[in-house]
């Protein structure tokens, strides 16, 4: 096998199982937005320094700048896409668009993602937990008072996730 | 697999080695991952028994793992503090204990290295921090392995020649380029650490700019053991001082046999700093960080002696200081 010759990867997204096949090399971010064409994903650092391309794993949060897709057969990849069900947003996604709590949107997919990993582990949560959890996120805009009240009310009302 | 694919490199959480990879300070022909390998991710045992950790296990679920709650708290503490929530999710123990040795220098991306000159761990023939030292001076950056070393962990090595097991001291070599004393056809299989039939504490104190997310410039691991309120042994070593996590067991010996009260701990803290040297090559000064040494092993024994981390001696001259 060259470097240069695609593999077949099973992959789980958004709960739709897909065969692709793609470059053994590339990270899941990249098999993401440019071989699923699921772009709400963002590219960031790169490095792992800023969560802003981050996804959930089995519910977990994690950095699809980092992640190997072949690493990842028979698990649950879930991005921003597959956060609301059908037509409706997540309650999440309602609380922030509600608030405000996003300004140039970019860090936006994996603040709502991260925050549901939250509140699917912890309904809820104290600010000091909200905190905790998002603390890996970077937001350059400096909208983190909005983001935490954003999930605050999500929270109460009562987000099943 | 690694001994036909010469170069290749093993892969668990990725979190370390793939930004190493796109910084090209790793340049290798394969990868090969040993998260389909079966009980990788297991933990067994309890604090009298001991604990036996999968080397796959993540550093999340240590950081909350109930076997870690009591005598071990030191390593969940530590695997708690390692950068943040999302690389928690995804690294694991095996991946932190090997944790690439950093430096200013070489935790760079390949222009500005280009730009500045290679140093001597990669691509270049001087090291930048020392000019004419012979050796790399990079900083052993791990949370868990001051720890490992405080609470006598043992790991066990997979390879092609068969299993061994290397107590935690001896896993590291004090080089920045040639750190371990695994070979590189071997694997971290599992972490044991031992059980005491004494009662045990432990605490891990870490020193880094932004606490929610940085490696760090300082780590603080102690184990103490008890007797009726006496310490009947205290073991501890230091992260982020040198290029190999080091003991400072022999330097916490005075607290053996004796209560400690907030003077005895205060004096044995102002010692145990000697062997710390640390260089100016990670973030903050390396005076200031020797500086905090002495004052963070003063918060870790307090913590593992049960009183406020932060009203020993130490901590009020910093305190002072600061005014």
């Amino acid at each position: 096998m060259s470097i240069a010759d695609k593999v077949e990867v099973r992959l789980r997204v958004n709960g739709e199982d897909t065969a692709i096949m793609v470059l053994p090399y590339k990270t899941l971010l990249e098999v993401l937005r440019e071989d699923l064409g699921l772009t709400g994903t963002k590219h960031g650092c790169e490095l792992g320094e800023c969560s802003t391309c981050g996804v959930l794993v089995d519910g977990k949060p994690f950095l699809s700048c980092l992640a190997m897709p072949l690493d990842l057969e028979g698990r649950e990849v879930t991005t921003i896409e597959g956060m609301a069900r059908g037509r409706e947003p997540h309650p999440l996604q309602v609380a922030f668009a509600e608030l405000g709590a996003a300004q140039c949107g970019y860090c936006t997919p994996a603040m709502l993602l991260t925050a549901k990993a939250l509140l699917d582990r912890e309904p809820r949560p104290s600010r000091e937990m909200i905190k905790q959890a998002l603390s890996g996120v970077l937001c350059r805009c400096t909208g983190y008072l909005k983001i935490f009240e954003a999930v605050e009310l999500a929270a109460s009302r009562g987000s099943d996730g | 697999m690694a001994s036909s694919n010469p170069g290749s490199m093993f892969i668990a959480g990725g979190t370390d080695l793939v930004p190493n990879l796109k910084r090209r300070q790793f340049d290798v022909p394969a990868l090969i991952s040993l998260n389909a390998l079966p009980g990788m991710r297991l933990i067994d045992g309890d604090g009298e028994r001991g604990v036996t950790i999968g080397a796959g296990v993540t550093l999340d679920e240590l950081a909350h793992h109930p076997a870690l709650d009591g005598a071990y708290r030191a390593l969940a503490q530590a695997c708690d503090q390692v950068s943040t929530p999302q690389v928690r999710c995804m690294g694991t123990l095996g991946g932190n204990l090997l944790v690439d040795p950093r430096c200013n220098y070489y935790n760079q991306t390949y222009s500005w290295r280009k730009a500045a000159g290679f140093c001597l761990k990669k691509d270049g023939d001087i090291c930048l921090v020392a000019r004419s030292s012979p050796r790399c001076w990079a900083v052993s950056s791990s949370d868990s392995a001051p720890v490992a070393l405080a609470l006598d962990a043992t790991v066990t090595l997979h390879g092609v020649g068969g299993d061994r097991r290397v107590r935690a001291h001896e896993l590291y070599k004090d080089d920045g380029i040639d750190y371990t004393t695994k070979r590189a056809d071997e694997v971290i299989v599992s972490v044991e650490v031992p059980g005491s039939e004494a009662r045990m504490t432990s605490a891990y104190w870490k020193l880094r700019r932004r606490p929610a997310f940085d490696f760090p410039i300082l780590g603080v691991a102690v184990a103490l053991s008890w007797d009726d309120g006496m310490v009947r042994a205290a073991r501890g070593a230091l992260g982020a001082v040198g290029s190999r996590p080091v003991e400072i067991t022999a330097f916490l010996a005075p607290l053996n046999g004796r209560r400690p009260d907030d003077a005895l701990i205060a004096e044995v803290a102002d010692a145990a700093d000697k062997p710390a040297r640390p260089l100016d090559n990670t973030d903050l000064s390396h005076y200031w960080r020797k500086r905090m040494t002495r004052v963070y092993i003063e918060r870790a024994l307090r913590e593992a002696c049960g009183v406020d981390p932060l009203a020993g001696r130490l901590s009020a001259q910093v305190k002072a200081a600061a005014i």
